[in-house]
């Protein structure tokens, strides 16, 4: 799960890190009135959507007046922004960030993010700050210092110092820099993160060490026990099928082609999607009913495919263990006579009780391609496309 | 020998009187596994499917010898369980759930790293189909018709994947050792090298199916490490050629964040290897054939 900077950023300020002066407003009004409480003389508006390289998509302005800052705010709000990391559709903007502008002597570079080969909490940083993470790593790979953090005893004082001195931080800072990078380290640890990135972390000609954009993201898995992240969820930046699966516990990924899937397994799904690509087509989801694949998760995803207007086909691929053929099928043929379906679909069942299962298919009358290998049920579905 | 469990693992169910725990307890019992009862705090003392019910992981290995163990336990108490199991003596455990916390897990391989190698317990899930030693023994919830018993030996981290796999093979009548789910997770109990490991080991099997997906490192490492260590013929299939970057497709591990980790780079990497690759997934069993034809 992902969350808005201003969120990220009053949960590092929680942990002891220094963030610039600002405030969150919804509308224009309230802009103006926001800048003259901050204070300063000069001020950023940035629109808060999920995603990176907002600046170069024009979410970022720098205004010298409140009113400025009321017109950036009229400009940016209900806009659709649309960075590098959005995809074509953009995402909208609800809410503003307005904050003090900070005078940056340098910028510099900090993220934590899990490390699947040590399996520990790996803290990067670098003295290019500004860039992207996969910019720098391509372009100054020699500024990059990593340090690895043994979970069970947490951030040391001197992990933190040694990555402070690394990044050529002036020794009155150090103890400042350090107390930073461990309170990234605790909100990571603390509050079930997989990714803190703060870029830039600056030094401000002031000789403050303030973060002055970052990221977060969290372990969808551990909300359980992390009721006050979980309510920063903002569904108005995620995709509407994307959140109706999740609602109803299927994965599912929208994707750019016609051929709408519904598979059981996030392996055999993938695989699928594979064999399309390969016999000339192009998938239109990625949708895991799990490996159950229970008749009401398939009426769902039933509905969940149609509801995508780009589908001209669908491909059902299950393959039945412990739930048996048989009930798979019934389940499918509950799911039409509740939902029409429009275009071509093909069906292939395979594992525990595949007869029985055809068998119901063919006498239930619903009109459908029976497939029988993965490979065959890729290509029918891309014949019928370019029948259809 | 045989990988992991064979016909003498005395297995326990952790989660043994819930829905989950008392249907594949079931289905294990009906496979011919050595269930030897479970433990559902609380509940000690009492009989469940006709078999002694323990509160804690200890009481039931100190009374039935119990080596192995599944857990059927929510996400939240996973981690505790997992532990659990390795403080009371298992020595194979099977986490089938799904929704780990990943910091949890990191905290049971932490946890672990207190036992030397020959007292380890091996950890295999969490979010995976389990093991299965066709023939012999059933530690998970695979079904388990689907394999025919012979001498190949399948890592997956894909449940219905690796069901595919072993259909594919049963139909060219090629039968399988051992059949591994690591699971889908970011940080797992065992990885494919632990595992092929293992199985280069194993006098019951002569070739390996290692079935990896995009994201993380742990196919190339496997791959690295065949290379360096390994005899018996290794062959491989990637899923995920048409994932996007950055999204996670299904399984919380299947995300391409850095290189060599999507498909394409994976297939590359182990090719170089001398890995044989299953150009694509309905191929799985025919590439395994051909390699034995060749032996």
């Amino acid at each position: 799960m992902d969350i808005h900077e201003y969120q990220a950023k009053k949960i590092l300020s929680n942990f002891g890190v220094t963030i610039p002066r600002g405030g969150i407003v919804y509308s224009p009004e309230n802009a103006e009135n926001k800048a003259r409480e901050i204070g300063g003389s000069r001020w950023v508006v940035k629109a808060q959507i999920h995603s990176g390289a907002r600046g170069k998509a024009g979410g970022i302005i720098v205004c010298n007046t409140p009113l400025e800052v009321a017109q950036a705010t009229d400009k940016l709000l209900g806009k659709k922004l649309v960075t590098n990391q959005t995809g074509p559709e953009g995402k909208i903007v609800n809410r503003i960030y307005i904050e003090e502008a900070t005078d940056i002597e340098k910028e510099l570079y900090l993220g934590l993010v899990f490390d699947r080969s040590s399996e520990s909490i790996m803290v990067v940083a670098s003295t290019e700050g500004g860039m992207s993470v996969e910019e720098i790593s391509k372009e100054k790979p020699e500024t990059i210092i990593r340090s690895k953090i043994e979970v069970a005893v947490g951030m040391q004082s001197f992990q933190a110092r040694e990555l402070a001195f690394g990044l050529g931080i002036e020794p009155d800072l150090i103890r400042r820099a350090s107390d930073t990078i461990i309170g990234c380290y605790k909100a990571f640890s603390e509050l079930d993160a997989t990714m803190v990135e703060v870029n830039p972390l600056v030094i401000s000609k002031q000789k403050q060490i303030l973060a002055l954009d970052c990221k977060m993201s969290f372990d969808n898995n551990a909300m359980f026990r992390r009721s006050q992240v979980s309510e920063l969820r903002d569904k108005t930046q995620e995709d509407s099928k994307e959140i109706f699966a999740s609602d109803r516990g299927l994965n599912y990924v929208s994707l750019d082609g016609n051929i709408g899937n519904i598979i059981n397994g996030a392996g055999l799904a993938m695989a699928s999607m594979d064999m399309i690509k390969l016999a000339g087509g192009s998938p239109a989801n990625f949708l895991d009913v799990g490996g159950g694949a229970t008749p009401e998760k398939i009426v769902k995803a039933f509905k969940l495919v149609t509801m995508d207007e780009k589908v001209k086909v669908i491909l059902v691929n299950i393959f039945a263990g412990i739930n048996r053929c048989d009930w798979v099928a019934e389940g499918i043929v509950d799911a039409l006579k509740k939902i029409e379906i429009k275009v071509p679909l093909v069906i292939r069942l395979a594992g525990t009780n595949v007869e029985k299962g055809n068998q119901i298919l063919k006498e239930s009358k619903i009109n459908y391609i029976e497939a029988n290998t993965l490979e065959d049920a890729a290509n029918k579905a891309v014949a019928a496309l370019n029948k259809s | 020998m045989t990988v992991l469990v064979d016909k003498n693992s005395k297995i326990i169910i952790q989660g043994f009187t819930g829905k989950m725990g008392s249907f594949h307890a079931d289905e294990m019992i009906k496979y011919g596994s050595n269930v030897v009862g479970g433990v559902t705090p609380g509940k000690g003392g009492s009989k469940h499917l006709n078999l002694p019910v323990f509160n804690t992981v200890k009481d039931a290995v100190n009374e039935t010898g119990a080596d192995a163990s599944i857990l059927f336990v929510p996400p939240a108490f996973a981690a505790d369980s997992a532990m659990e199991a390795a403080d009371a003596g298992i020595k194979t455990c099977v986490a089938i759930v799904d929704g780990i916390p990943s910091h949890d897990m990191i905290r049971i391989k932490r946890y672990m790293r207190r036992y030397t190698k020959s007292s380890k317990m091996t950890l295999v899930g969490p979010n995976c189909a389990g093991i299965i030693s066709p023939g012999k023994s059933m530690l998970g919830i695979m079904p388990g018709h689907i394999y025919k018993e012979g001498r190949v030996g399948i890592i997956s981290r894909s449940g219905t994947l690796g069901y595919e796999a072993a259909q594919q093979l049963k139909n060219l009548n090629i039968g399988v050792s051992t059949s591994v789910g690591i699971g889908g997770d970011p940080i797992n109990g065992s990885s494919f090298r632990d595992i092929i490991e293992k199985f280069e080991t194993d006098d019951e099997t002569d070739t390996i199916l290692m079935i990896g997906e995009i994201g993380g490192p742990q196919e190339v490492a496997a791959g690295e490490f065949a290379k360096e260590n390994m005899k018996k013929p290794v062959i491989a299939y990637i899923a995920g050629l048409t994932a996007p970057k950055g999204r996670v497709m299904g399984h919380a591990g299947a995300i391409v964040s850095a290189y060599g980790e999507s498909a394409i780079e994976k297939v590359e990497i182990l090719k170089e290897c001398g890995i044989t690759i299953s150009k694509n997934p309905s191929v799985m069993g025919d590439t395994v054939k051909s390699v034995l034809e060749k032996m």
